[in-house]
């Protein structure tokens, strides 16, 4: 007879427990089997006849065990009690369920307990200390009262505790015992387990811990800390809990997985995860090839599930996650830019940004004719296509999609007050947008076109108004994107540093040095233009202060190339 | 939500209910194996006419998964569907040649046939060239999904439409029956989709997709909704409302996250554009038994005289679920 005694506690997938029970036993190790009261007694008794050929194991008192409640301890109990008491030579006792499964070969576990005669294996940490608490109960597990289910009656449930607080009510520790909380699931030895099942005190113990929440997760747990001369405070059953404090469930596909565990039983398992039934229940000789333990890779396979329910991937809008505005995580997927005035003062804005960074540049996104993608190309990745109607019916959505699409690529594109402005709070508010605008820049092409000078000043007088606007968004201290704003007279003042700034800010230059700029086109004459503008009696201020004859002076002739002094 | 809006919603799903009460008289019953479903089946509902050539597949598709039981309604097929039903066993098959724009394209008939037969089993409504695609579906079965939505308290379960189309005319590679749907029409757009709130029934209205870019470029606000929940814990009291897009009590729409979470999804593999795709749309076109007047099968029948290609370079060609995941078109949410 073995020195490690199980107890298991099994509530569906009766099949699945027998073949463990049988597992277990074989190995020579007695279980004591408690099955839930909500079994029926039929499914019961075959259960009971099914494992009635095993000599070492048996079946102890029935509780119901309900999620959150005392049934779990009372069956807990119950099941050492019998176990102390029908197998003397167990020296430690542990605690698993029918959905759990051996991943080692149980003389392992043997081996291992036996060279540790006096620890125990309990994860036990005060509550202060643990993250994992759920509903925002942690102390409050202790101090209130839970008469009523929460599985069955939560809005019970939840105005108990509602009323509790309000009335402050509190209930003290028993012996002014600390409270510590941690995985269900133990082994311990022999001597803290019949510590705690005599304590003399027991009696007050129980009647405290019947009314805390989730006392399977603490009473072992706090009481262990009496009398335990050596707890090593961790469980040996591997257990991976989600977002809501329900257990991982195991597949077939994690086989390769749990070999690369270094626990010795996991929970909880798919009933019909034959592969992984089939690999672990075997005998030494069939048992799996020794691996490197490797416990880490399970732990990040589900940290980020649990990372990907909570947080989800930045800047990606589908059918099940749907952010409200200001909780996305990330509005856009990834860094992007824009540029509001350049392609207007620049000839050869476009293609130079493109070389100088390697990005993608495209022309106006949000031009009123159709989407202007770089190359001159009528759709991009994930066929997004250029029609103008399909981007308005959903500007947020086409943008959101476009920096999705290209994640890895560094996207730049143009924008300007003759675009659809609809973008431009969803633009303003992404931190991942860096903004760059040289204000009033939209004039150039009027100075430069043949229009009539009454059409002139319409448009400039309308343009103005929308850059103004837009402007006023940009410098909102809801904005979180990283705007540059210059007026077009303090740009062309000194072109070289602020386009080294966005360069820079880019970051994937593939010039150390700024070695040459984009052409700036001809302004001779545009004083005298805004000056007619002036005359006409509209006002044009954004583009800050051009004296009359100013233009000649800026882009004398014949033009040099600027260059930065080292 | 306020509560009067609340109680119309309430008075709603009850008039679909009676809706679909009184439409059971347009159904007959030509095979009845509902005897044999066990208590935690999973059960398929389909309504069709004229898909003998995709039964094959479809059926032996779903089976695979792990269905139980299919329930089919068929409407008035002409091509054999119905004998072909009628032989399987595992197949309860009825039969109407009623309206199926008066039974609201088939839903209400589904919702008398769920009312009575599916109620505590998980449901799965879909159309024969529709093919669901979960999380782990190569090594998963349909069960432990149902399983593990079972242990999560989830009841509803999303699964978007992703149009599927072939490289070239659609008509240049013949489907046959029996054969997987999926090596013909092997091509997607993976990031084209818009979604907006629809704040009554609380669920997402998606469109975009190949339809929405070659068929409705200048009218996208007209092109098909492609949300949709096919996977539900069916109580008697469940009413599917358009298609299954979306239902009622409305709190089974919510299958999105709000906080920035991802919840986990599927996707409905929607393999129409076969070389059947013309015969078909001219043969609705002329019963107008459609959604919206037919305006879908009139505007493919437009664009599909002059330049019937749905392919264009920047399409994805399907390789398995974990690609949909990469993309973002679905999502595991915290299974793992």
């Amino acid at each position: 007879m073995s020195s490690v005694g199980i107890v298991m506690l099994v509530h569906t997938a009766l099949g699945r427990a027998e073949q463990v029970a049988r597992h277990w036993s074989a190995a020579g190790c007695p279980v004591v089997l408690h099955v839930d009261k909500m079994v029926p007694k039929r499914q019961y008794d075959a259960f009971v006849a099914s494992v009635a050929d095993l000599a070492n194991v048996q079946f102890c008192k029935r509780y119901r065990c309900e999620w959150g409640t005392w049934g779990i301890v009372a069956a807990s109990q119950a099941a050492s009690e019998m176990m102390l008491a029908s197998f003397p030579d167990v020296r430690h006792v542990y605690l698993a369920s029918g959905s759990c499964l051996p991943l080692r070969p149980v003389e392992e576990l043997i081996d291992y307990l036996h060279a540790r005669p006096t620890t125990d294996f309990i994860e036990s940490a005060t509550t202060a200390d643990v993250p994992w608490t759920v509903g925002g109960l942690d102390e409050e597990r202790f101090t209130l009262r839970f008469p009523v289910s929460w599985k069955r009656n939560r809005y019970l449930f939840d105005r108990f505790v509602e009323i509790q607080r309000k009335l402050r009510l509190k209930r003290k520790m028993p012996n002014g015992i600390v409270p510590h909380m941690g995985s269900q699931w133990w082994c311990l030895s022999r001597r803290t387990l019949s510590a705690i099942l005599q304590d003399p005190e027991r009696k007050t113990y129980d009647r405290f811990f019947r009314h805390v929440w989730i006392p399977d997760e603490s009473y072992f747990q706090t009481l262990a800390r009496l009398y335990s001369s050596k707890i090593e405070s961790r469980s040996l059953t591997l257990s991976k809990f989600d977002f809501q404090g329900k257990p991982h469930i195991f597949y077939d596909d994690h086989l390769q997985l749990l070999r690369r565990s270094d626990c010795f039983v996991a929970r909880k398992i798919w009933p019909h995860a034959s592969r992984l039934y089939d690999a672990f229940l075997t005998d030494i000789a069939g048992a799996m090839k020794r691996t490197e333990p490797n416990p880490g890779k399970i732990d990040r396979i589900f940290a980020k599930a649990v990372e990907r329910r909570t947080r989800g991937r930045a800047g990606l809008y589908m059918q099940s996650r749907f952010p409200n505005e200001d909780w996305e995580n990330g509005v856009s997927a990834a860094p992007y830019s824009v540029f509001q005035g350049f392609t207007e003062l620049f000839d050869d804005f476009e293609p130079w940004l493109a070389k100088a960074t390697g990005a993608r540049v495209h022309g106006h996104l949000f031009a009123p004719d159709r989407v202007e993608f770089a190359d001159g190309q009528t759709a991009i990745n994930g066929a997004l296509s250029d029609s103008a109607a399909a981007r308005d019916h959903n500007s947020k959505a086409f943008l959101a999609n476009l920096i999705w699409n290209t994640r890895g690529e560094r996207q730049c594109f143009q924008f300007g007050p003759n675009d659809a402005q609809d973008i431009v709070w969803r633009i303003a508010k992404d931190p991942n947008a860096q903004i760059s605008v040289i204000t009033g820049a939209w004039s150039v092409p009027l100075f430069r076109s043949n229009l009539n000078f009454e059409d002139i000043r319409a448009l400039a007088a309308k343009l103005q108004k929308i850059e103004a606007d837009h402007m006023d968004v940009l410098r909102s201290p809801h904005a979180k994107a990283r705007v540059r704003i210059w007026t077009m007279a303090e740009f062309i003042e000194a072109p070289m540093e602020p386009l080294q700034a966005i360069l820079d800010e880019i970051g994937r230059t593939k010039l150390r040095r700024l070695s040459e700029a984009p052409k700036m086109v001809d302004l001779s004459g545009f004083g005298q233009f805004l000056q007619n503008l002036k005359n006409q009696g509209m006002h044009p201020y954004l583009m800050g202060d051009f004296p009359a004859e100013r233009g000649v002076e800026v882009a004398p002739k014949p033009t040099r190339k600027p260059y930065l002094v080292q | 939500m306020g509560l009067v809006q609340s109680y119309r919603l309430r008075l709603q799903r009850k008039r679909w209910r009676i809706r679909a009460f009184r439409k059971r008289r347009e159904l007959k019953s030509v095979a009845n194996r509902t005897g044999q479903i066990k208590s935690d089946d999973i059960l398929c509902f389909s309504t069709l006419r004229n898909e003998r050539i995709r039964l094959p597949y479809f059926l032996e598709y779903y089976r695979e998964q792990g269905v139980g039981h299919f329930f089919i309604v068929d409407n008035d097929s002409d091509d054999g569907s119905l004998t072909y039903l009628m032989d399987q066993p595992d197949v309860s098959v009825w039969t109407t040649k009623a309206s199926y724009k008066r039974a609201r394209f088939g839903v209400d008939w589904l919702n008398w046939l769920q009312m009575k037969h599916a109620h505590g089993h998980w449901t799965l409504t879909v159309d024969p060239d529709e093919f669901l695609v979960y999380p782990f579906c190569d090594t998963r079965p349909l069960r432990a999904l149902t399983d593990w939505l079972d242990a999560s308290s989830i009841k509803s379960f999303s699964a978007m439409l992703l149009d599927m189309y072939p490289k070239g005319p659609l008509d240049e590679q013949p489907y046959r029956a029996g054969q997987n749907p999926m090596e013909i029409a092997s091509w997607f757009d993976s990031g084209n989709y818009t979604i907006s709130r629809n704040y009554k029934f609380a669920n997402l209205w998606i469109q975009g997709g190949p339809r929405s870019r070659v068929f409705f470029a200048d009218a996208p606000e007209k092109a098909p909704a492609l949300n949709k929940v096919p996977l539900v814990k069916w109580d008697k009291k469940y009413a599917y409302v358009s298609s299954t897009h979306m239902l009622l009590p409305r709190g089974l729409n919510q299958v999105y996250d709000e906080w920035g979470g991802e919840k986990a999804s599927g996707v409905l593999l929607h393999a129409k554009f076969l070389d059947t795709f013309s015969a078909k749309a001219k043969e609705e076109l002329e019963r107008g038994q459609h959604y919206a007047a037919s305006v879908e099968y009139k505007a493919y029948a437009e664009q599909i005289k002059d330049d019937p290609q749905l392919w264009c370079k920047w399409s994805e060609r399907y390789i398995n679920w974990r690609q949909l995941e990469i993309l973002g078109l679905m999502s595991k949410g915290n299974w793992a």
